[in-house]
């Protein structure tokens, strides 16, 4: 009876944690890690230096601390939802400041030796607070809307901070991560009609607010041809190299595209097209399959947890996931504009690597702790 | 603590989270859709759009075709040109790199500030031509210490080379690079975009340019997107021009431009039977060599300023009064038309008059009664007034027509004139005004408004020289013959001047040569088989005054150059068996006989002697070295 009230919360040990650690998802994401080490030793011409090398290093390291947030105890990580937000939002408050300043756009801020991108903690941190806001709401709370007015505001402020960067790409990953959070935690399906109703004559008004290189990237998105040498040449080229790769692509270390430099930023935002040259639409749905598998694994996590922070948390997390994929795999066939999202695991860099596997580990903490269970009061 | 409300709470998000989980899956599947749109259905297009990415062609220029002589003598050739390029990416420092190269051969200080300036514009794995036209032993000391010359890369391409200067300026011409006017005006060839290449721009060179240039070869390679070429796929050699083979024989064009020295002058030697231009001299001439490398502006300004006008082809673009050499044509349309016999004879009494008109002949005194054979070897004026009156003007510009003169003579050279013949009907159209008989008096002896050039005069003295047989000039023996519609074995066409009116004719011409009053009797050629019959002319540049005749005129060497008259001399030889033509003019010359008859003489005794056309005879050739020795 005490078991299923949720009373493992005592007599869980750190060899247990360990055991009881989600090893299936662990190995699907070092294999998708492993799909982009493979694409940067294509890119290098078939050489792990420079690129694939430095990948694996920074994913040893984020896979360290993944193991470290995963054993974590899941209350931890609800105490430190708000102070997490709170940190993450001074940051950002700190690039912006910097930025007034006179040191020009930036992104990040120098915390010692790292660099740290500040909207990078803030995608973790904004679903912490909101998994941590509704986990305290109860079912008649969650519909009344001047409960909702509070979880709005911690969205305004990190998502006005980070457009003003400008940063459109994570400002829309930011709302719709949090959509989804909003929409796990019950809040009734026409308030999201109501917003989205809202939201399209203000991004008609907000269009007027963008930079001119954002409003070339939505026009041109809208017909790259009329631009073939300007900045419709990325997306341009882009479906050239997933077209020209047919079925079964033109083999290991052998797209045209890519290899000849006619792909942009290949290593990191359109990675996928040449991975798709390179393996033809077989190598695409394979990968499919994989983020299929992932996406899937976090929504059992989420649903199979016993407290609400932790099913929201971990949908959060999962959801972004998501959208990272989505948006870069539609941004490089040429479905969306070009808003710079990285493929997740896959694109090189280390700070998004370093927040996926953090989030990981969040999702395998909300794994490893499914059964505690919180007080919805308790803290 | 409410486990009911936590096991709705728990069912709301799971029906929450399958909805999202669905709706995930949808998108995947839309992404999945594409990827089948854009690599399945759209593949061949993009497939051919990469191909279009990475796959460049280049053109390979062809070899232009080389010209030759008739006795195959290359007279253009297309030499190796050595040349030095930079490749800034092989090297750590251009400038180290440059005065190196400078240790070896001298490096211009223009080219070095030219290198330095485009290795910081182009991309490093550009070629940037640093040196040409090096020679042979320059390019072989480069050669030997390329391993201390990083980036620097030895280079063998062609140019055009005329290895006998300006012997051949007016005729093969030159070529230059292709210029804007070119782009518009000629048939589109993509070769003419190709950097550096060259087309003919005047002369030989020009009119055969199409089939001297040859086809364009390509070569297909893969480029990276910087314009980097990675690999050669596939080449295809184009077809090099063909080769043209002269009618002219090198070394009597070589004999030809060196007897008329620093004279202004221009020569055609003709085989009278082909029209075969076996010599087309036109001096003083420039070298040609000067135009296809690029000439200086002050050798340019000195061919432009020359008043001896070097940059034209006087044989075939100058037009000159063709003085008393006209006078067989006037002889010939007399006899024919029937208004004069062969023995008709008028009184020269050293002038004419007609009407308070004084009509002189040259000769101050007059030369008493002559007949028609005498009248042209002595060249009698007041003769010529007579007949010309007699016959009048139409009957003889007929004639000249007849003989090739006032037509363009299809020559395979750009700019050629047509002269002047003049008729009744021209001058009423021309200048709105009547032909008077003075204007026929005029014309009877070449002066007035005839205009001929020195290419007609040779043709006029080959159609007598064969019989009346109308042959037109050549300039190719091979098969672009055909191009111009003229069939070289076709038969000529017959004048159809009756055999006695020329037999009187070529008679009066052998005695202006070889008769005791003849006027050029000083340049006969003393062999029996090799005998040469011609005719004087001298073309008046200015008229001469009443008060000159009365105080005498002034010796051609007393006045200024360019008041001299014109001398022209035309000829054709062995009078017996004729088979070569040749006609003379040396401008502002004074006196025919002094200047243009020894030179027409020696041209077509070397003509004789080299024989380019053959049959000449065993025994007189046999007969000439004997004498030689």
């Amino acid at each position: 009876m005490l078991r299923e009230l949720g009373a493992r919360e005592t007599d869980l040990t750190l060899t247990k944690k360990i055991l009881d650690l989600n090893w299936g998802l662990i190995l699907l994401i070092c294999i998708v890690a492993s799909v982009g080490f493979m694409m940067l030793y294509s890119a290098a011409n078939g050489d792990v230096n420079p690129w694939a090398s430095r990948q694996m290093m920074r994913f040893a390291a984020g896979m360290v601390v993944m193991f470290v947030v995963a054993l974590t105890d899941i209350r931890i990580w609800l105490r430190l939802a708000y102070p997490a937000y709170a940190i993450a939002l001074l940051m950002l408050g700190a690039v912006e400041v910097m930025g007034v300043i006179g040191m020009g756009a930036r992104r990040w801020v120098e915390i010692g030796p790292i660099q740290v991108q500040p909207s990078e903690v803030m995608k973790i941190a904004l679903i912490m607070a909101l998994a941590r806001y509704f986990h305290g709401l109860d079912m008649v709370e969650v519909r009344r809307i001047p409960y909702l007015i509070p979880p709005l505001v911690l969205i305004a402020m990190p998502a006005a901070l980070v457009l003003r960067q400008p940063d459109l790409g994570t400002t829309l990953l930011l709302i719709a991560g949090a959509g989804i959070v909003f929409f796990a935690a019950g809040v009734s399906l026409w308030k999201f009609g109501a917003v989205i109703g809202a939201a399209i004559p203000t991004a008609f008004f907000a269009y007027q607010f963008l930079h001119e290189y954002q409003k070339k990237r939505i026009l041109i998105f809208l017909n790259p041809e009329s631009d073939p040498l300007g900045a419709g040449y990325h997306i341009m080229q882009s479906k050239i190299a997933l077209g020209s790769g047919g079925v079964f692509g033109k083999g290991f270390v052998q797209g045209t595209q890519s290899h000849l430099n006619y792909l942009p930023e290949m290593r990191t935002d359109f990675i996928f097209s040449m991975l798709a040259e390179e393996f033809g639409m077989v190598g695409g749905l394979v990968l499919f399959a994989l983020y299929f598998l992932l996406i899937a694994y976090g929504f059992a996590i989420a649903i199979r947890a016993r407290n609400q922070f932790g099913r929201l948390l971990s949908i959060g997390l999962i959801g972004i996931f998501f959208l990272y994929f989505f948006i870069n795999i539609a941004m490089v066939m040429g479905l969306v504009p070009v808003v710079g999202v990285p493929l997740p695991l896959v694109s090189y860099g280390g700070t998004s690597m370093l927040t996926l596997l953090v989030s990981f580990g969040m999702i395998m903490s909300v794994y490893v702790h499914r059964d505690v269970y919180i007080s919805q009061r308790k803290y | 603590m409410s486990t009911a409300r936590d096991k709705e709470k728990a069912r709301l998000f799971t029906r929450r989270a399958l909805l999202l989980g669905g709706a995930q899956a949808a998108l995947m599947s839309v992404l999945a859709g594409r990827l089948y749109y854009l690599q399945v259905m759209q593949s061949d297009e993009y497939s051919m759009m990469a191909d279009e990415n990475r796959m460049n062609i280049r053109l390979l220029a062809p070899l232009r075709g080389r010209i030759m002589d008739r006795t195959g003598t290359e007279v253009a050739s297309n030499r190796q040109n050595f040349r030095v390029v930079l490749i800034r990416e092989q090297t750590e420092d251009v400038e180290r790199t440059l005065d190196r190269l400078s240790d070896l051969v001298e490096v211009p200080e223009d080219d070095r500030l030219r290198v330095l300036k485009e290795t910081r514009r182009k991309r490093g794995f550009v070629p940037i031509p640093v040196m040409e036209n090096l020679t042979w032993e320059e390019f072989s000391r480069i050669n030997v210490h390329s391993p201390e010359l990083p980036g620097i890369h030895l280079e063998v391409g062609e140019k055009r080379h005329y290895p006998y200067g300006n012997l051949f300026a007016h005729t093969v011409g030159y070529v230059g690079a292709v210029s804007e006017r070119d782009l518009r005006n000629l048939e589109p060839d993509p070769l003419l975009e190709l950097p550096g290449f060259r087309i003919g721009k005047s002369g030989i060179e020009k009119y055969y340019d199409q089939p001297l240039r040859g086809t364009a070869g390509t070569s297909r390679v893969e480029a990276n997107a910087y314009g980097r070429v990675i690999r050669e796929l596939s080449r295809q050699e184009g077809d090099p021009g063909e080769d043209l083979e002269l009618t002219i024989d090198v070394r009597l064009q070589n004999f030809a431009v060196e007897r008329m020295g620093e004279e202004s002058a221009a020569a055609v030697v003709l085989d009278i039977h082909s029209g075969d231009i076996l010599s087309m001299v036109s001096v003083p001439s420039f070298n040609p060599n000067s135009f296809t490398t690029g000439i200086s502006v002050k050798e340019w300004e000195g061919l432009r300023s020359n008043p001896k006008n070097p940059l034209t082809n006087k044989a075939v673009t100058g037009q000159y009064p063709p003085g008393s050499t006209f006078k067989m044509i006037v002889a010939l349309a007399a006899l024919e038309a029937g208004v004069i016999s062969p023995d008709y004879k008028v009184y020269c009494a050293g002038h004419t008059m007609l009407g308070k008109h004084k009509f002189h002949c040259w000769k101050r005194g007059g030369h008493g009664k002559l007949g028609l054979i005498e009248s042209i070897e002595q060249s009698c004026d007041v003769y010529f007034y007579d007949i010309a009156r007699k016959v009048g003007i139409d009957k003889i510009a007929e004639m000249a027509e007849q003989f090739g003169l006032g037509e363009k003579l299809d020559l395979d050279l750009y700019g050629e004139k047509k002269g002047l013949i003049p008729t009744m009907a021209w001058k009423q159209a021309r200048l709105g005004e009547r032909w008077q008989v003075g204007d026929t008096y005029n014309a009877g002896i070449g002066q007035g408004y005839v205009l001929t050039t020195p290419l007609q005069l040779a043709i006029m003295t080959a159609r007598l020289a064969n019989g009346g047989k109308k042959v037109y000039p050549r300039l190719i023996r091979n098969k672009f013959q055909s191009i111009d519609g003229l069939d070289a074995s076709a038969a000529p066409e017959e004048i159809g001047v009756s055999k006695s009116s020329m037999q009187y004719v070529l008679k009066g011409m052998y005695d202006v040569v070889n008769g005791s009053k003849g006027t050029a009797k000083g340049s006969k050629i003393d062999l029996n088989d090799w005998e040469m019959a011609g005719k004087s002319g001298t073309a008046q540049v200015r008229r001469i005054s009443k008060k000159e005749r009365l105080t005498g005129v002034l010796k051609a060497e007393e006045r200024p150059w360019k008041e001299r008259d014109h001398a022209l001399f035309v000829a054709y030889a062995p009078y017996d068996n004729p088979k070569y033509a040749v006609s003379v003019i040396v401008e502002h010359g004074g006196s025919a006989s002094k200047v243009a008859a020894p030179m027409a003489r020696d041209l077509l005794l070397e003509t004789l002697k080299l024989d380019p056309v053959g049959n000449a005879g065993p025994k007189s050739a046999s007969r000439l070295r004997g004498q030689d020795a």
